[in-house]
C-alpha cells in the first residue's frame, strides 16, 4: 500500500504541475500566439530556444538551474539581496524549474493551434467590429481548444514524470520537494520493492489516463514537434 | 458624395497603382482577371492590410491618409470573403450576433431581423457552419455583414467558391441588397455575367492598374476595351415592362432606345429589369424588314466599328442614346458598307433578363 509519506510525496507532485501547467498556460498562450502569427525572420531562434528542455539531459538543465537560483547564482542572489530567501531546495525553485522542463509540451501545441486557425477568422472578426484583444478573447481561444487541452494534459503528465531537474534542484526534503518520481527511486535504492510498486504503479495510471484524454479528444495535434 | 481611393502597393514583383474615384452608392464592381490585384484592393480599402502612402475617403470621412488609419474593426463596413468564413465555434444565430453585438444601439439602422429575412436564413438559425451547403453558409455570411449596418459593403468574389446552382440561388439575395438597402457595394469579380447582373458602376483592372473606369452600359460596350473584344461580348440595357401578351406568351418592354419583345418574364408592368443583348444576337440590316419572324427591330446609328478577328466585325450602335453592340462578318460590314453615323437597322434574335 502507499504510506504516507509516499502519499505526500504523490501529492506533492500534483501540485507542482497543477501550478506549474497552470502558470506555463499564463506564460505559454502569448508566446505561442506571437510565434504562430509572427513573420520575423529570426523566429526560429525562440523556437529552438522553447525546444531545448526537449533534447537536454534534464541534470544539465537542473545544473544550471541549480547554479543560477542558488545563493550566489543570478537569481538567486538577486533575490537574496531583496531580502527573499534562495530559490534552490524550495517548491518555488521546483515550479521553476518544471516551468522550462515542460515548456515545449505546452507551448508548441497551442502555437500549433494558433496557427492552424489562420488568419481569416481574426480578419472576419475584425470587420464585424472586435478590436484585437475581442477577437484574440472571442475567436482565436475558442478555435484553440483542442490545442489547450492537448497543451494543458501534456504539460501536468510531462511534469509529473520529470526527475533529474528536480533532483538537482529540489533535493529530496520530504514534505517540501520529494516528488513521487524521486520517492520511487529512493525505495529502489532501499530495495523496497514494494512501496516502488504501488507509487510506480499509481504514476503509471495517472499519466496513461491523461494520455487517454488527449489522444481520445484530439487526434489532430501531433504531440511533439522537434 | 464619392469615395475616393489612391493606392500603391509593391509586393515583391506585383505592383498595384490605382487612383479610383467612384459614386458612393449603388454597386462598384472591380472587375479584371485573376491576379489583377481587385482582391488586394480591396483589402486595403477595409484595411485589412496597410499600405503606406494609401489614401481613402468615403463621404466626408478619411480612412486613411498620410496621417491617420483607422483600423478595419473602427471602420463602419461590412465585408463578405471569397470562402464564407463562419466561425465554427458558434451557431449560426452566434455568427449573425456577432458584429450586430459589437456596434452601438445608435448606429443600428439594418436589424438582426431584417438581415435573416433579407437573406432567409431563419431556418439555419440553430444548426452550426459545418452543416450548411456553401450557398447556405454564403448567404448568412452576407447576412453576418449586414447585422452590422455598415455604411459600404465590400464583396470579395462572393460566389467563386459556391458551384453554380447554387450561384443562380444567391445572386437574386444579391441584386435584392442593391434594391433594398441603400449601401453602397464595391463588388470584386471576374465573371462577366455576375458583373452584368449586380454593377452600376465598373472598374477595369489589369495588371494592378485601372484600365476603365464608368458606367456599366458605357464600359460593356466600349470598343477599344476587353469586355467588348471577344466573340462573347454583350451589352446591358435597362428597361422597364410595359405590358404583357397573354395569348402569345410574350412581354413588351421600354428602354430609352425604343420598344422590345420578349419571351415572357414574371416582373409586373411598370417594374424596371435589367436585360442582356449578346453581340452575336444582334444582325444589322439597312431597311426595316418585313415578313420576318425576329420580332425587334430597331433603328440605330452606328457608332463604331472594329475588327474582331480577321472575319469579324464588333459595331457598336446606338439606340437612341443606349448602347448595344453587334457581332457580324466583315463581308457583311463591307456589303452594308458601315459606317460611324450610318442609320440602320437592327434586328435582335434573343435578349436575357438579368435581373
Amino acid at each position: 500500500m502507499l504510506n504516507e509519506a509516499d502519499l505526500t510525496a504523490l501529492a506533492i507532485t500534483l501540485k507542482l504541475a497543477l501550478v506549474s501547467t497552470l502558470i506555463l498556460l499564463v506564460l505559454g498562450t502569448p508566446l505561442a500566439w506571437w510565434l504562430a502569427r509572427t513573420r520575423w525572420r529570426f523566429k526560429f531562434i525562440p523556437e529552438a530556444i522553447v525546444a531545448l528542455p526537449l533534447v537536454l539531459p534534464p541534470t544539465v538543465l537542473g545544473f544550471y538551474l541549480l547554479i543560477a537560483l542558488g545563493p550566489r547564482g543570478p537569481v538567486g542572489g538577486l533575490l537574496e539581496s531583496l531580502g527573499a530567501g534562495p530559490l534552490a531546495f524550495t517548491f518555488s525553485g521546483l515550479v521553476i524549474g518544471s516551468i522550462i522542463y515542460s515548456m515545449p509540451f505546452v507551448v508548441q501545441p497551442l502555437q500549433d493551434a494558433f496557427s492552424a486557425i489562420g488568419r481569416r477568422p481574426m480578419e472576419v472578426a475584425a470587420t464585424l467590429r472586435a478590436s484585437p484583444l475581442d477577437r484574440f478573447f472571442t475567436v482565436a481561444l475558442p478555435l484553440a481548444r483542442p490545442g489547450f487541452i492537448t497543451a494543458s494534459v501534456l504539460g501536468f503528465a510531462h511534469t509529473i514524470g520529470e526527475f533529474g531537474v528536480v533532483l538537482m534542484i529540489g533535493g529530496n526534503i520530504p514534505g517540501e520537494t520529494r516528488v513521487a518520481s524521486i520517492a520511487i527511486y529512493d525505495h529502489v535504492e532501499g530495495l523496497e520493492y514494494a512501496h516502488a510498486h504501488w507509487l510506480s504503479g499509481a504514476l503509471l495510471l495517472i499519466s496513461f489516463l491523461l494520455l487517454l484524454v488527449v489522444y481520445g479528444l484530439n487526434r489532430r495535434f501531433r504531440l511533439v514537434r522537434l | 458624395m464619392t469615395i475616393e481611393a489612391r493606392f500603391l502597393i509593391d509586393q515583391g514583383g506585383f505592383t498595384l497603382d490605382v487612383g479610383l474615384e467612384i459614386p458612393s452608392h449603388g454597386v462598384t464592381s472591380l472587375f479584371g482577371p485573376s491576379g489583377c490585384g481587385k482582391t488586394t484592393l480591396l483589402r486595403a480599402i477595409a484595411g485589412l492590410e496597410y499600405h503606406a502612402g494609401g489614401y481613402l475617403r468615403i463621404g466626408d470621412s478619411i480612412w486613411q491618409d498620410e496621417e491617420h488609419f483607422i483600423p478595419p474593426h473602427r471602420r463602419p463596413l461590412g465585408y463578405v470573403f471569397q470562402e464564407a468564413s463562419l466561425f465554427e465555434h458558434l451557431s449560426i444565430r452566434g455568427n449573425l450576433e456577432y458584429g450586430f453585438k459589437r456596434i452601438s444601439q445608435s448606429t443600428r439602422r439594418i436589424s438582426l431581423n431584417d438581415a435573416i429575412e433579407l437573406l432567409e436564413v431563419s431556418q439555419l438559425l440553430e444548426r452550426r457552419p459545418a452543416t450548411l451547403s456553401g450557398g447556405e453558409k454564403q448567404r448568412v455570411a452576407i447576412a453576418r455583414a449586414l447585422a452590422v449596418s455598415p455604411e459600404l459593403l465590400l464583396l470579395d468574389e462572393p460566389l467563386a467558391a459556391v458551384d453554380f446552382d447554387r450561384k443562380q440561388d444567391i445572386i437574386p439575395y444579391l441584386e435584392s441588397l442593391h434594391r433594398e438597402l441603400d449601401i453602397p457595394i464595391i463588388h470584386v469579380s471576374h465573371q462577366p455575367e455576375e458583373v452584368s447582373r449586380l454593377a452600376d458602376h465598373l472598374v477595369l483592372l489589369e495588371s494592378g492598374r485601372v484600365v476603365a473606369a464608368g458606367d456599366v452600359h458605357e464600359v460593356f460596350t466600349r470598343l477599344d476595351l476587353p469586355l467588348a473584344a471577344g466573340s462573347d461580348a454583350a451589352s446591358v440595357i435597362e428597361a422597364v415592362v410595359a405590358n404583357h401578351d397573354g395569348p402569345y406568351q410574350l412581354t413588351v418592354l421600354d428602354f430609352p432606345g425604343g420598344r422590345i419583345t420578349m419571351g415572357r418574364i414574371k416582373p409586373a408592368v411598370g417594374s424596371a429589369v435589367r436585360l442582356r443583348l449578346a453581340a452575336r444576337d444582334v444582325s444589322l440590316t439597312l431597311e426595316h424588314q418585313s415578313g420576318t419572324s425576329i420580332l425587334n427591330i430597331l433603328p440605330v446609328t452606328v457608332d463604331e466599328l472594329k475588327p474582331l478577328g480577321d472575319a469579324q466585325v464588333i459595331v457598336r450602335l446606338l439606340a437612341g442614346t443606349v448602347p448595344i453592340l453587334a457581332c457580324i462578318t466583315r463581308k457583311s460590314a463591307d456589303e452594308l458598307d458601315l459606317k460611324p453615323g450610318k442609320s440602320v437597322f437592327a434586328q435582335i434574335k434573343g435578349i436575357a433578363l438579368l435581373t
